[in-house]
């Protein structure tokens, strides 16, 4: 079994809000983050799949197909968006970089080839904050 | 010989932003800023770093003290940026496209007026790892 990460990165804005909660809740649990005009982020996503290497190819998967894929179902719908207005797979969601992981993993795995497994989405908030979903 | 030293004050914050000239129509400024000008803006981590140069003091070898330095960024700077809308949220830039060459003079400009003048006074500003920029040019 062997392990392939691919890394790739988008910005966007997004605010922590809980829209059944009053204002002064979310600003009480959610803080800066709450700020009703948004902020922003430049998020780092490490996708890891896993497998057996093609004894062809010596290749787990080709990596320009494993990106097209994460760009594709991922990127694309994320970079230079604003996550809680403009992007279809968050709506009604909490846009926490807990919630964004899961919700990456979701859009990535179906696409995946039978055999290659994915194993770990990683994403970065800042260099100093990330989350790791490993699936189930 | 001068005993001029550069200390340097790293610090970050992050805001969202949008690109848009709104002398122009929409085809335009999606044309001139591409995903940038998006509607509902988007964001980044900025890093910040602030460069002042000086002759260390005989009594106490610092150029500036640090402490003091970082409370200025932080009260000055990050307090009125961090987790905002730079084109909302700030009156810096109600009217001034917030891009990193405009964001950096900006807080030079916040900055300098905040400093003795026998420092010399520089800022870099990180959009991303990738986009940065400097000003003034002249150090």
């Amino acid at each position: 079994m062997v392990y392939l990460t691919r890394v790739e990165h988008f910005n966007a804005a997004h605010k922590l809000f809980n829209p059944n909660w009053s204002v002064e809740k979310n600003e009480q649990v959610f803080g800066l983050c709450a700020n009703e005009n948004w902020h922003g982020h430049n998020f780092e996503l490490y996708v890891t799949i896993k497998g057996e290497t093609d004894p062809d190819t010596g290749f787990l998967y080709d990596v320009k197909k494993f990106s097209k894929i994460i760009q594709e179902h991922a990127v694309k719908k994320l970079d230079h968006k604003n996550l809680n207005m403009d992007v279809p797979f968050l709506t009604g969601m909490m846009c926490s970089t807990e919630v964004l992981a899961k919700a990456i993993w979701e859009q990535i795995e179906p696409h995946l080839p039978e055999g290659v497994q994915l194993h770990c989405v990683k994403l970065y908030e800042t260099p100093r904050i990330y989350v790791e979903y490993f699936g189930g | 010989m001068s005993k001029k030293v550069a200390v340097y004050r790293k610090e970050h914050f992050n805001a969202a932003h949008r690109l848009n000239n709104p002398d122009w129509d929409a085809a335009t400024n999606t044309k001139v800023f591409g995903k940038c000008n998006n509607a509902n803006y988007h964001g980044h981590n900025y890093e910040l770093v602030v460069k002042v140069v000086g002759i260390p003091d005989e009594k106490t070898g610092y150029v500036i003290d640090l402490k003091l330095l970082s409370d200025l960024i932080e009260e000055n700077v990050l307090k009125r940026f961090d987790h905002k809308n730079l084109n909302l949220d700030t009156a810096e830039f109600a009217t001034l496209n917030p891009s990193a060459e405009n964001i950096a003079i900006v807080i030079y400009d916040i900055l300098r007026a905040r400093l003795q003048d026998s420092f010399e006074l520089q800022v870099r500003l990180y959009e991303t790892e990738r986009n940065f920029v400097e000003y003034p040019v002249h150090l």
